[in-house]
């Protein structure tokens, strides 16, 4: 662990001849959250080097993008991060709106609002509960999913899916509200509190999970900015910043809610991070539901949609991961000419092996759940 | 036949069978058990599918492993590599034989003793069997010449080593105690001072015992120090290459190791087969009215069990240490403190 | 319920007509929207009782010209558009956004002011602000934007195609975020494959990834990038997929990757099957390492046959 018999003699040759071993880690490894793949320097279990590679699950998402109709992207964008389908819809369609103009109506609105803050907490639940494991306790999986499950039945009930959702339109909703969806979305959020609770009561104080993560994976606020890292992961690193707030979009402006921030710039922080949001995803939720307008549902637009000539808008909502973001340029046809996505995990990634260098192998696995990625959005 | 033929070789080869075939059908089930405590931990079922409540899933298991190919990676050591598993099994079993299950012939009164053999230095003899199975899964992590299996055998021979010394230390307590290093003897001991290790010389034994716990798990490569076989760290760690039965016998040689640890601390620390408060007059039906072969071995199984129960929850509660904290709290805590324990014990002892 | 009059706050659409009929409304597209009209619904506020009278007020008060005619058809338009007014507005005509020169904006006249002709183009759409540049000015215009207008987080980089263009086919745009003015600004270079377009990774170390994803799909270069390698697809990837005219099903990159499984040009053709051959030569160097390290930079723009 120390460095004395690696320290050159005058010669320059390590007393033992010691060499540093590669690792490859992934891209089929149980930590790595899918198909990444780092190759590690390590030395014993000390991480001199970082070099992810990614792109095992690059299908041309963008390519796609382009082929068909903005209509008919939407289902492109569920399958990026597939574990936050609603924000990724948003994003999209958000976009397009600006693009074209369109004016969403109130009660879309809301009802957009109330998909995107049960997919954050979906995806937090995910996240909470692969990090989880990933240092090694392994009951919180299954009680985040026990809670997760219920979103995944709401979302079921509202459009037919449970994970590629396609539940937003350019304009507005495709569909209203099934009767009897708002109560059981309020018996859920009524009993979130107390599931999160439950959550934190395996893991916040828990000595282990503390040790664990207190101090391990710092990211500084400089270097948090300086790689572009953008959500839970920021206002873990002490920058208070959420663009629900920022550049407020749908509903959230209607709303009240709290952004957390922590300052320590560790794992432990990040982790309180998400738990709060949790906790602040629920108070919207509640008072969305109360406050949900009656109303239409889409808002006028042409039959057609068609992107103005030499156009191009970039629209970027706060995702649960970061902020996830399109560039969409039109040149006067049904499709966009070009469609970039700004994926969020894809920039939170990139800062990995400078939070990575010098800790041990166990940390490498808690740095890369606290990134909370998901291969399908950086690979697209 | 003559007597001295069924007193020194049936009797101890029918003791023999029995005990390995009780262990092994312990172990089988203590793996249902786990999963099932693990279901119930986590708002889940478990195994429900194999006959009335999963009861035949444990042999499912074992009939699957049994009858999977089994790889031997074509750049492996082959003879270290199937040398491995056999140096995990084997010591875990052969401990057994100094375990007392059931009081000796002369407190029942009987014509046999309920263990398989006394020796008189039975303490060293655990100890020095226990070390070995370390040699297995080294041999196993470094046979099979991959990175992830030689960074778990790194991690289990750093990691058994290092709460070996503990553990040796702590159990220098009971033998203190006690004045004899037979296990049997031991036993003997906390029956006639009628008191458990556990609370003599409060809180020595006390104290005493919960390192040997936490050092025990360590040496079994349990939650929360299961890091040889870190599964989100190292793939599975030292048997990340092994397969069908090869894997069964790692996964045996875990399960056994913690009944032997789970054996040895109950009759070092908890009585062995003595009912709880053998001191305490009125508690005497504990004893059930039966007869005190069963009666100590209900106990001693009882007791075994509570144990075993105790690292099930830890598994279902606890995070995972990291390596260098895991080596903190060995060296840096448990060790001063077993050191100090042994000191004060044997202070109390000469003084009282 | 909200307030009906807002619109999506984070499009601070450029000018403020909102009372101003839309010149485009042609009455091809009034009859077209008829029908949708008819089925919004009760949501719908306005009635159209108000407008009708300032409207045959204004007609009365010309009824004795000839222009009577032509008077109705100005009054039409004028209450339709009041009614227009009146309604929320997502029941309005989507007003399409527009590019608006932008160069009296205060941070484009600075840009323009230190880099003069560094900036080629300043204007708005939808409320974004995009500076063209050149590319010779674009290191020293982000450090600047950084350094000096609080422009501290990169949001995005990419490239994108044009290959119908005269000069300057590729382009990479920027989308940077300011903090204190909650503003985004995005910078645009143009480039062609031959060109090279600075790295930005010495103003923000993000720019790494972004920029060898441009590389990688578009082919773009970037001068001082410190591992300008591919990110996504595979080191020997033949292509740049992102471009136009690459296939959406893929070219031949087999041969290039496995010379001992393929002949010569012999490997899968854009849709057409993969055209593996199962059979391995019969004798494979052991010695020889598979897979063609170079990536073949000749022949990646070309389209599959």
């Amino acid at each position: 662990m120390t460095e004395s018999i690696e320290t050159p003699t005058p010669d320059g040759e390590t007393l033992f001849g010691l060499e540093e071993m590669e690792l490859n880690f992934g891209p089929q490894h149980p930590a790595t959250h899918g198909v990444l793949r780092l190759k590690l320097k390590v030395d014993g279990e000390r991480i001199i080097g970082c070099y992810p590679i990614i792109g095992y699950l690059h299908r041309g998402t963008e390519k796609l993008f382009e082929l068909s109709p903005f209509f008919q992207n939407i289902p492109h964008t569920d399958r990026m991060d597939y574990v936050a389908a609603a924000t990724n819809n948003l994003a999209y369609v958000g976009a397009v709106e600006k693009l074209l103009g369109l004016v969403v109506p109130p009660r879309a609105r809301y009802i957009r609002t109330i998909l995107s803050e049960l997919q954050r907490l979906s995806s937090h639940l995910l996240w909470l509960a692969t990090h989880a494991i990933d240092i090694g306790a392994m009951t919180p999986f299954f009680y985040t999913f026990r809670e997760r499950e219920l979103i995944l039945d709401l979302f079921e009930e509202y459009c037919g899916a449970r994970l590629t959702l396609n539940c937003m339109r350019p304009g507005g909703q495709p569909y209203d509200l099934p009767v009897g969806w708002t109560d059981r979305c309020r018996e859920l959020v009524d009993l979130f509190p107390a599931a999160i609770e439950e959550y934190g009561g395996l893991l916040t104080e828990n000595r282990i999970w503390k040790k664990r993560t207190i101090g391990v994976g710092v990211l500084t606020a400089e270097k948090a900015l300086a790689y572009g890292v953008t959500g839970p992961m920021l206002r873990g690193s002490g920058i208070q910043w959420d663009l629900r707030k920022a550049m407020p979009y749908e509903a959230y402006d209607e709303v009240d809610f709290d952004v957390p921030v922590f300052h320590n710039c560790d794992t432990y922080d990040r982790y309180l991070v998400r738990m709060e949001e949790m906790r602040q995803s629920t108070r919207i939720l509640d008072q969305c539901l109360k406050q949900l307008p009656e109303g239409p549902i889409m808002g006028k637009r042409p039959r057609v949609l068609k992107a103005p000539k030499d156009s191009e808008v970039y629209h970027g909502i706060e995702g649960p991961k970061g902020e996830i973001g399109f560039y969409i340029v039109g040149d006067g046809k049904q499709q966009p000419y070009r469609c970039r996505v700004r994926p969020p995990s894809f920039y939170n990634l990139q800062v990995l092996p400078d939070m990575v260098e010098g800790l041990l192998l166990a940390d490498l696995v808690a740095v890369i759940g606290t990134t909370d990625i998901v291969l399908g959005e950086i690979d697209r | 036949m003559p007597q001295v033929l069924i007193d020194h070789l049936l009797m101890p080869v029918l003791k023999i069978g029995v005990v390995v075939g009780m262990v092994m059908g312990v172990i089988t089930y203590l793996v249902l058990a786990e999963r099932k405590i693990l279901g119930f931990i986590q708002v889940r079922v478990g195994p429900n599918r194999v006959g009335p409540w999963g009861l035949l899933q444990p042999i499912a298991d074992v009939a699957k492993l049994l009858v999977k190919e089994d790889v031997i990676p074509r750049r492996a050591v082959k003879w270290a590599f199937v040398l491995g598993p056999c140096l995990v099994v084997a010591p875990a079993l052969v401990i057994f034989a100094v375990v007392p299950f059931g009081p000796p012939s002369t407190v029942t009164g009987g014509e046999q003793n309920w263990f398989i053999t006394d020796i008189n230095v039975g303490l060293l003899f655990v100890l020095a069997f226990a070390t070995i199975g370390v040699y297995g899964i080294i041999l196993g992590g470094w046979a099979s010449n991959s990175k992830f299996s030689l960074l778990g055998g790194l991690r289990s021979a750093a990691q058994m080593i290092s709460y070996e010394v503990p553990q040796g230390f702590t159990l220098v307590v009971p033998l203190l105690m006690a004045g004899t290093m037979s296990l049997n003897g031991i036993v003997m001991a906390q029956y006639e001072q009628q008191v458990w290790f556990a609370f003599k010389f409060l809180p020595l034994g006390l104290l005493a015992f919960f390192i040997y716990l936490v050092a025990g798990i360590a040496e079994s490569n349990r939650n929360p120090f299961d890091l040889p076989e870190a599964e989100s760290e190292l793939v599975a760690g030292f048997h990340t290459e092994y397969s069908g039965m090869r894997f069964a016998l790692f996964f045996l040689g875990e399960y056994a190791n913690m009944i032997v640890i789970s054996a040895v601390a109950v009759t070092l620390f908890l009585g062995g087969w003595l009912p709880p408060f053998p001191n305490v007059g009125w508690l005497s039906f504990l004893g059930l009215g039966l007869p005190p072969a069963i009666a100590g071995l209900f106990w001693f199984t009882f007791k075994l069990f509570c144990f075993l129960f105790v690292y099930i929850w830890f598994r279902g509660t606890f995070p995972r240490y990291r390596f260098d904290q895991l080596m903190e709290l060995g060296w840096k805590w448990l060790i001063p403190l077993a050191f100090a324990n042994v000191l004060l014990t044997g202070l109390v002892k000469i003084l009282l | 319920m909200s307030d009906p009059e807002e619109s999506k706050p984070d499009t601070t659409s450029p000018g403020e007509p909102e009372e101003s009929p839309r010149p485009a409304t042609g009455e091809g597209e009034a009859k077209a929207e008829a029908p949708i009209e008819a089925s919004a619904g009760e949501g719908a506020a306005a009635e159209p009782v108000e407008t009708p009278e300032t409207a045959e007020e204004e007609a009365a008060q010309k009824a004795a010209a000839a222009a009577a005619a032509k008077a109705k058809a100005e009054a039409a338009a004028q209450a339709k558009a009041a009614a227009e007014a009146a309604k929320p507005p997502w029941e309005r005509d989507p007003r399409v956004p527009e590019w608006q020169e932008a160069g009296d904006d205060p941070l484009a006249a600075a840009v323009a002011a230190q880099h003069g002709d560094g900036l080629l183009a300043a204007r708005t759409f939808a409320g974004d602000l995009a500076l063209d540049l050149a590319p010779g000015a674009l290191r020293e215009v982000a450090a600047d934007l950084k350094h000096s207008h609080g422009y501290t987080l990169l949001v995005d980089i990419c490239g994108a195609h044009y290959p119908d263009r005269e000069e300057g086919d590729f382009e990479v745009v920027y989308h940077l975020y300011c903090f204190e003015q909650n503003r985004r600004v995005r910078l645009r270079v143009r480039t062609d494959e031959h060109g090279e377009v600075p790295s930005v990774v010495s103003v923000w170390e993000g720019a790494n990834w972004p920029e060898r994803e441009a590389w990688d799909m578009f082919g773009i270069r970037f001068a001082d990038h410190p591992d300008l390698t591919r990110i996504l697809m595979w080191e020997g990837f033949n292509g740049h997929p992102l471009r136009k005219e690459f296939p959406v099903e893929g070219v031949d990159t087999g041969a290039a990757i496995y010379p001992e499984y393929y002949e010569e040009e012999a490997g899968p053709v854009a849709g057409t099957g993969t055209g593996w051959k199962p059979t391995p030569p019969p004798e494979p160097e052991p010695s020889e390492p598979a897979p063609a390290d170079e990536p073949q930079e000749a022949g990646s723009a070309d389209p599959a046959p």
